[in-house]
């Protein structure tokens, strides 16, 4: 009796340790496979296993899921933040949620009347020159720095008042202390200057599917050339 | 049954011993203070809370790291610490030779500190609520146009190694907390929030193409030179840095 009540106390300690430690993203079933010499023409399959033909491995068909597969995160990456995370959607989620494409991301809060909508303009005429062929391949971020004030609702209502609307737009309420990682992370600079006004840095950031940082774009305004150049550059490398 | 009220006791039990090891802290009156640098140059309003009377120190920073070995030198990634974290240390739980248990922590990137804190179920003190505690000399709140307080501070600045000395080793001032000025400069939790221009030797004025809302950067009293060193300190820092002079201490909101 004693020594199970010990046990017990031991599992329960355990599983406390444990449960900081979250569950594995299950993002696997997504993926389609196919056999590498094409017995069956364009056949896929749902699950792993070997070709009924020439018993070769199946592979994973589209680029985007082989990345996926892969667990590994870098020292580096984004995704070791594991705060969490509320989309337009009122979906909760995890940075590492997003690995896999190509992030291009940038802070803004929805009751900005200054650099805000620049900065909106800014992403979206990014979007508007990702080859289409790409656009697939790539995310687009804002993250609000005003968590109290921006809720799902919020961004939702941003998002089309913007025109931020397709699966290719994300938008994130995080918390206080999160959206100060994150920024601190991209080495954005704010600070609440009145209840609905913050000063803040413009940055548009692009991270590789690992979830590191590839590039920063600085300002308001200026030329995106080299911020698209990158994205492509980066699609095309992982 | 009885099994589990057991358990629930131990459970009560661990998470006691969590709390006593957590260091003293006194509470502040909170109030209004004109910072250096401020919204639009007005009065900021500080709430009451707690704040840690001593920095946090090496013997605090071990456990730390022996609780939680995400933290030690060999395990931080690079996200979060750059190579010179934690480098006088003999491995990752065993202190240099030359540093002393009741000496402050530095070389401690910002994330270390913020989530030392977090675990502890406290948070770093904003740039204000520093800033509003350390005004204080022996008995004024505000000592800032005292000069005697001003010369102790930038004779400190002066000096080197004062990171090697131990906590306590400076004065009490007003709200009974040691050590503000004289052993190491402090993280804060929004130390890069005052936007003196992303980096003084890269830009020449405030950039309103980089910053929005840079008007309200403005200094409101340059008398306080010592003041204005730490705030361009701060503004230099990225989060991942460590230096062999910045340590922090913890605050706690008071539940009403």
């Amino acid at each position: 009796m004693k020594t199970l009540k010990y046990l017990l106390l031991l599992v329960v300690t355990a599983t406390l340790l444990v449960s900081c430690d979250k569950k594995t993203s299950k993002e696997t079933d997504k993926v389609a496979y196919q056999c590498p010499m094409k017995c069956e023409g364009d056949k896929v399959y749902s699950e792993k296993g070997n070709c009924p033909v020439c018993e070769m491995k199946l592979r994973p068909t589209s680029k985007v899921a082989t990345k996926v597969l892969s667990s590994f995160i870098s020292e580096e990456s984004i995704f070791n933040l594991t705060t969490k995370w509320n989309t337009q959607d009122g979906k909760e989620i995890e940075l590492k949620e997003l690995k896999g494409k190509t992030l291009v991301m940038v802070m803004i809060y929805t009751t900005c009347k200054a650099a805000c909508p620049r900065l909106t303009a800014d992403m979206r005429n990014i979007e508007d020159k990702i080859p289409a062929d790409l656009k697939n391949e790539v995310e687009f971020i804002l993250v609000s720095i005003d968590p109290v004030n921006d809720t799902p609702e919020k961004l939702k209502a941003f998002a089309k008042e913007n025109f931020l609307e397709g699966p290719q737009w994300t938008l994130l309420q995080g918390t206080e202390s999160g959206v100060r990682e994150f920024a601190n992370v991209l080495a954005v600079k704010y600070k609440q200057i009145s209840p609905l006004d913050f000063s803040h840095s413009n940055i548009i950031s692009v991270f590789n599917p690992g979830g590191e940082l590839v590039h920063q774009q600085e300002g308001l305004g200026v030329d995106n050339k080299e911020t698209i150049k990158k994205i492509i550059e980066t699609i095309n490398t992982h | 049954m009885k099994t589990i009220l057991r358990l629930t006791i131990c459970l009560f039990l661990l998470n006691a011993t969590y709390t006593s090891c957590q260091s003293k802290m006194v509470q502040i009156k909170g109030g209004e203070y004109l910072p250096l640098y401020g919204r639009d140059s007005l009065n900021v309003k500080i709430k009451d809370f707690l704040i840690d009377v001593y920095p946090a120190t090496n013997r605090e920073y071990v456990d730390f790291v022996k609780k939680y070995p995400k933290w030690q030198k060999s395990k931080v990634i690079k996200l979060f610490a750059d190579e010179s974290y934690l480098r006088a240390w003999k491995s990752d739980t065993i202190l240099g030779e030359n540093q002393k248990e009741k000496s402050p922590i530095t070389q401690v990137s910002w994330f270390a500190a913020k989530e030392y804190c977090e675990c502890q179920g406290k948070r770093l003190p904003t740039v204000d609520e520093w800033e509003y505690v350390a005004m204080a000399n022996k008995t004024i709140p505000d000592a800032r146009r005292e000069e005697a307080y001003n010369q102790f501070i930038l004779s400190w600045y002066e000096k080197p190694k004062t990171f090697n000395q131990t906590i306590g080793s400076t004065f009490k001032n007003y709200w009974n907390v040691y050590d503000l000025h004289g052993l190491v400069w402090e993280w804060t939790i929004d130390f890069n929030s005052v936007l003196v221009s992303g980096e003084s030797r890269k830009d020449v004025d405030t950039d309103n193409n980089l910053f929005c809302g840079s008007a309200a950067v403005n200094a409101t009293d340059l008398m306080n030179y010592a003041a204005f060193m730490r705030y361009a300190i701060r503004g230099s820092l990225k989060a991942k840095y460590t230096m062999k002079n910045l340590g922090f201490r913890c605050v706690k909101d008071i539940k009403k």
